[in-house]
């Protein structure tokens, strides 16, 4: 009886996730180990990352991708300990208006950050008007950081804030009481603690940053050309779903990298269960 | 004991929004003492430890440790220590270093710490435990990591917050003697925060009752237990028949249209006072011996004795008694004259609070 409602219940997901992401899985595996032209197996589809143009593509990228996650987790974390320590109730409405970029459509934030970088977009009218040089970042590594960064900063803030404001306020008075001074309790207890958070963060962060074509290819213009963008273009441009296939599982490797460094880490803590 | 005053709170006020959680209250604890603080949750007792300990800083009035004013001093400026409610252990460290945070930050040597490891182990009956992370712990095992932790930094006081509030009763009753041998062999003074007032009685050489951020008696659990300055403290500790009465004049009480000889003088003639029995101090004899006589209405068997009402002149008398009279009976009821305790009426609200005081 149990049994079976537990079945019935997860049916619609367990059918969605079939088909939505179980078979498409599939078939991307299934192109990218077959050729094109006469569909027997193959590795070559793989080996296409080992171009010059796609390797410079997929290290740029994660570089790229590593930086902005750097600059996130920078941004967040005092933000998140700010958080951590409000007394007052309203900490909630404070994570909220954090979190708020994240209902806005994520293409139109990124168009709106084009308007404002463009040679005579906002930012430089602005400098202009106060007698400033201009600055010239757009269709540059710079301004697809920046992007990266505005787009993926809620990602960090939330599981940060989440483990932080699990630690027992008298875990950290305990440190205190031992004789650790504010640094001391910082470096050895809060960060220590905060790691899940921290992992978290990161993968949040790091993983649609490596997979994005959207941001570099409104900030970006066709100067800078990321791994996703390669990607997009095998299937878009070209049409080849087989190259496409191959260059993504190289790119899913990464990402289940990345998982896996979670799931080491965050030993069912739960601190992305937000989502 | 040595009568030196190694603590002094003096005129502390503390106020969180408006709202005065202690107010002027004066204590001094000395060298050695294993004082406890007991009150009902909220009445301000907790606070207190909290500034003892340095995490509140008092709205008003200073604490002084061995006569220098501590009352700004950070707690990680402050020869004590502290066992937190549910112990607070480092979960991401094993128990050695749990043990060790504070003789790191003090940069002592590698052996000096492995040896303080070792001893504080023993101490808490844990040895081999080092290498364990505390999650794997019972939370009776947890707790005594905790004390070894704050008592390897040699604290002159250690400052215990409601620390066996977690634990089951059988082996709260085991932590109770622990605390007690540790003190002895420690040597040092604790300060311990209880609602538990059993904890209080057992372990103290000093309680200190607190009700609504005022003092309501320090003493020895004997005099807390049997000489209760008021009915906050008479009802807090143990169970009691508190009763409305009039002293006739002195050695004489008129409790509930019935003459009882007692042993207290000074009240006056015919003042109206509060008098306390405690239930096991009530004897249940025949009718016609009582002072006065009721009939039986509940009956309980609690192991040790008996737990009955009598239903005697309006009042319905708690009686703890190694005797049973069966529900129904007809019983006389008497009281030793020196078990009987009297108190003086408090005249108004904010008086039945600060009654401590007097």
């Amino acid at each position: 009886m149990k049994k079976k409602n537990t079945i019935l219940l997860s049916t619609p997901y367990g059918l969605w996730m079939l088909g939505f992401t179980i078979i498409p899985l599939l078939m991307v595996v299934g192109y990218g180990l077959t050729s094109r032209s006469d569909g027997s197996f193959t590795l070559d589809n793989i080996r296409l990352i080992a171009s010059p143009e796609n390797r410079r593509a997929l290290w740029l990228s994660v570089r790229l991708s590593l930086l902005s996650t750097l600059f996130c987790l920078l941004i967040a974390y005092p933000l998140a300990m700010v958080l951590r320590n409000m007394k007052f109730k309203s900490n909630s409405l404070l994570v909220m208006l954090f979190i708020m970029p994240m209902w806005i459509n994520s293409l139109l934030r990124i168009v709106a950050w084009q308007n404002i970088l463009e040679r005579k977009g906002v930012l430089n009218t602005l400098l202009q008007f106060l007698h400033l040089p201009a600055v010239n970042i757009i269709n540059s590594p710079a301004a697809i950081v920046l992007g990266m960064v505005y787009d993926f900063l809620p990602f960090m803030i939330l599981p940060l804030y989440n483990t932080l404001v699990k630690i027992d306020e008298n875990v950290i008075n305990a440190a205190h009481d031992l004789g650790a001074g504010n640094f001391h309790t910082f470096t050895r207890i809060i960060f220590p603690l905060s790691i899940p958070g921290v992992i978290s963060g990161i993968t949040m962060v790091f993983v649609p940053s490596l997979t994005t074509f959207v941001i570099s290819d409104i900030l970006g213009g066709s100067k800078v050309l990321l791994i996703g963008n390669v990607i997009e273009q095998q299937f878009q441009k070209l049409a080849n779903w087989h190259s496409g296939s191959g260059l993504s599982l190289v790119l899913m490797l990464f990402v289940l990298l990345s998982m896996a460094l979670v799931a080491k880490y965050d030993k069912g803590e739960g601190s992305a269960n937000v989502w | 004991m040595i009568d030196n005053k190694l603590i002094e709170l003096v005129n502390i006020t503390k106020r969180y929004d408006g709202n005065t959680v202690i107010d002027e209250l004066n204590l001094y604890i000395r060298e050695n003492e294993f004082l406890t603080l007991l009150g009902p949750s909220g009445c301000g007792k907790t606070t207190t430890l909290r500034i003892i300990g340095g995490f509140e800083t008092p709205d008003e009035g200073k604490v002084l440790f061995n006569g220098k004013d501590i009352t700004k001093l950070p707690p990680n400026e402050r020869q004590l220590n502290t066992v937190f409610q549910k112990y607070a252990l480092f979960t991401h460290m094993t128990i050695a270093e749990n043990i060790a945070f504070g003789l790191k930050i003090k940069k002592k040597s590698r052996e000096y710490i492995k040896d303080k490891i070792k001893y504080a182990l023993k101490l808490v009956n844990l040895d081999g435990y080092e290498n364990r992370m505390p999650d794997s712990l019972s939370g009776g095992q947890q707790q005594r990591i905790a004390i070894a932790r704050a008592i390897v930094n040699e604290p002159k006081v250690l400052l215990l917050d409601e620390p066996l509030g977690a634990l089951d009763l059988k082996l709260r009753q085991d932590m109770q003697y622990e605390l007690i041998r540790l003190k002895n062999e420690l040597g040092i003074t604790f300060v311990y925060v209880t609602h538990d007032q059993e904890e209080a009685l057992t372990m103290s050489d000093t309680i200190m009752v607190m009700n609504q951020g005022y003092i309501q008696q320090i003493g020895s659990p004997e005099d807390i237990y049997n000489e209760p300055k008021n009915a906050f403290v008479a009802d807090f500790i143990g169970e009691s028949n508190i009763i409305s009465s009039t002293m006739v004049q002195d050695k004489l009480v008129n409790i509930l249209g019935a003459d009882f000889p007692c042993v207290d003088t000074g009240f006056g003639q015919n003042t109206p006072v509060d008098v306390v029995i405690r239930p096991e101090d009530i004897d249940l004899v025949a009718p016609e011996n009582g002072i006065i006589t009721g009939r039986v209405t509940s009956l309980i068997f609690k192991g040790v004795h008996y737990e009955m009402e009598v239903m005697a002149n309006g009042y319905e008398w708690l009686v703890h008694s190694t005797d049973m009279a069966s529900v129904g009976s007809e019983v006389g009821i008497r009281v030793d004259p020196f078990d009987i305790q009297i108190m003086n009426k408090p005249e108004s609200e904010d008086e039945k609070a600060t009654a401590g005081e007097l």
